[in-house]
């Protein structure tokens, strides 16, 4: 995306939502220029939440990422691996994993374990299917000529499967982020005095400092976009082929 | 070199393509292996590499039966089989990448394999196959030709005493196609290698088998087998005697063994 589109957007929502809330004059929906002042007013406090939500969800991410792309790998490999697990992967997929978070705090009470658990556990579906369907679509001509260099199945996982699954696996990240970071905000809502999702909800609903809590959902929503340009970065790093004309 | 003993061969439910069938290939020899699609040609390549295990009988390379893929058989397959996100110096390269990374464990690497840098070797190749200016470029940056000249690299890079052509240049032109029909035929000569190619294209047959085995129609059980001692001479081309060859493996193509005198 070019830059100077980027900008000329972000000037005119700004703009837009400026004019709207003078129009409005409702202090649930406080103007840019008030929320930017309490951005900064409360910057300290906002940073300490960003962080804390930040790692939350970096560390799903790597723990889902992790787990999954050897499962899915692992089962696009090995036939009776998917013959066990698929029908199981295809009953549980279409499940709102979300609605396993009050579950999960009972057994796990109000810790970091069980916040980022539960986005564990959507992220590692959301990468092990692609990952998995990656794998079983090899086309068995690239198998067959790096086997007959003498790869056996170490080798193949490390020369072919792994590298193939890289820019599946960096695309199922990149459209996770946005599920990703809105579980965050529900897991963040109860059981936390520390995240974005916590700050969110107690100035609106505690505080009624509204403009504060337009800068939590701004906030929350740089973390997002910092993550999503991350991913964009290292793809075209590591997937610089598929960039290549 | 090479020894088909009654080997037979069959997909799960089907036919047997082979049925009890006995060949053999001498060192050095210069093979086409003929037939319509079908027919079971890349099965017997399969069967050579490694790759496919007889149903019953054996296959035996220098004395050892092959039951997988052995160190020293190159394979250079129909659609290449380079790495799309390799650069074609990686996918050189990946032989010895792989074989470094087993170590000379005699199954995917031949005991005699040094682990040790792969560069030089690598740009080696990369320049006797002409492709050094293409080094960094990804597969689907380079023309067919290029690709099926960063195979062939890729495979003798290794050293290989047998090499193993699926239908090599099937995807190429003219120009490219008889380019690299007398370099293959060059390799051959220079490396001292075990040819077998497999090919629907009768040309090609004639001009690279100075033995072309035909596969009619299966199941194969005697094998049909044309003598074509001038293959691979520069001008053989453009002979009386490369078009007569020609007609006659479309004889043996359409009417399998009535023809030809079978392979003792």
């Amino acid at each position: 995306m070019p830059k100077r589109d980027l900008f000329i957007t972000s000037i005119a929502v700004l703009l837009g939502w400026q004019l709207l809330a003078m129009l409005l004059q409702r202090d649930i929906f406080p103007t840019p220029l008030a929320v930017v002042r309490s951005f900064v007013e409360n910057f300290g406090e906002i940073a300490k939440h960003f962080i804390a939500s930040g790692l939350r969800v970096v560390a799903s991410i790597l723990i889902g990422v992790f787990l999954a792309v050897p499962a899915g790998l692992g089962m696009g490999q090995i036939p009776r691996l998917n013959r066990i697990f698929s029908p199981l992967v295809y009953i549980t997929y279409p499940i709102p994993k979300i609605v396993f978070f009050p579950i999960i705090l009972l057994f796990f009470g109000p810790t970091e374990v069980a916040k980022v658990l539960t986005i564990v556990l959507i992220l590692f579906f959301q990468i092990l299917v692609p990952v998995r369907d990656e794998a079983l679509n090899l086309r068995p001509e690239l198998l067959n000529s790096v086997k007959s260099l003498g790869a056996g199945r170490r080798a193949l996982f490390r020369f072919v499967y792994f590298p193939s699954a890289l820019p599946i696996v960096l695309t199922a990240v990149r459209l996770s982020i946005g599920t990703a970071v809105a579980v965050l905000y529900f897991t963040e809502v109860t059981a936390t005095y520390l995240g974005l999702g916590y700050y969110i909800f107690l100035t609106s609903s505690t505080l009624f400092d509204y403009a504060a809590t337009y800068a939590g959902a701004i906030a929350m929503g740089v973390l997002g976009l910092v993550l999503y340009f991350f991913i964009d970065w290292l793809e075209r790093r590591l997937c610089a082929w598929q960039f290549a004309v | 070199m090479i020894d088909f003993h009654e080997v037979t061969f069959a997909y799960a439910n089907a036919q047997p393509v082979f049925d009890r069938f006995n060949w053999s290939i001498a060192r050095g020899e210069a093979w086409a292996v003929i037939g319509g699609s079908g027919n079971g040609k890349t099965t017997l390549l399969m069967l050579l590499a490694g790759l496919r295990l007889p149903t019953s009988g054996h296959i035996a390379i220098e004395d050892q039966i092959v039951d997988r893929p052995r160190p020293r058989t190159g394979l250079v397959l129909q659609e290449y089989g380079l790495l799309p996100w390799a650069t074609i110096q990686q996918n050189v390269a990946l032989g010895l990448k792989v074989r470094n990374f087993y170590g000379p464990d005699g199954r995917h690497a031949p005991v005699e394999h040094v682990v040790g840098p792969i560069g030089p070797l690598v740009e080696q190749w990369l320049k006797r196959l002409g492709i050094d200016a293409m080094r960094d470029r990804y597969p689907a940056q380079c023309s067919g030709g290029q690709r099926q000249r960063a195979a062939i690299a890729r495979t003798l890079v290794l050293d290989p005493d047998l090499l193993l052509l699926d239908e090599p240049f099937a995807a190429l032109d003219a120009a490219t196609r008889e380019d690299l029909q007398n370099l293959t035929i060059e390799l051959q000569r220079e490396q001292d290698l075990t040819l077998v190619v497999v090919t629907h294209n009768i040309e090609d047959a004639v001009f690279l088998g100075r033995k072309i085995l035909v596969l009619h129609r299966p199941p194969h059980a005697q094998p049909i087998v044309l003598d074509n001692p001038q293959a691979g001479e520069a001008d053989y081309r453009s002979r009386p005697s490369f078009f007569e060859q020609c007609a006659r493996v479309r004889e043996a193509l359409t009417h399998g063994s009535a023809l030809v005198t079978p392979y003792a």
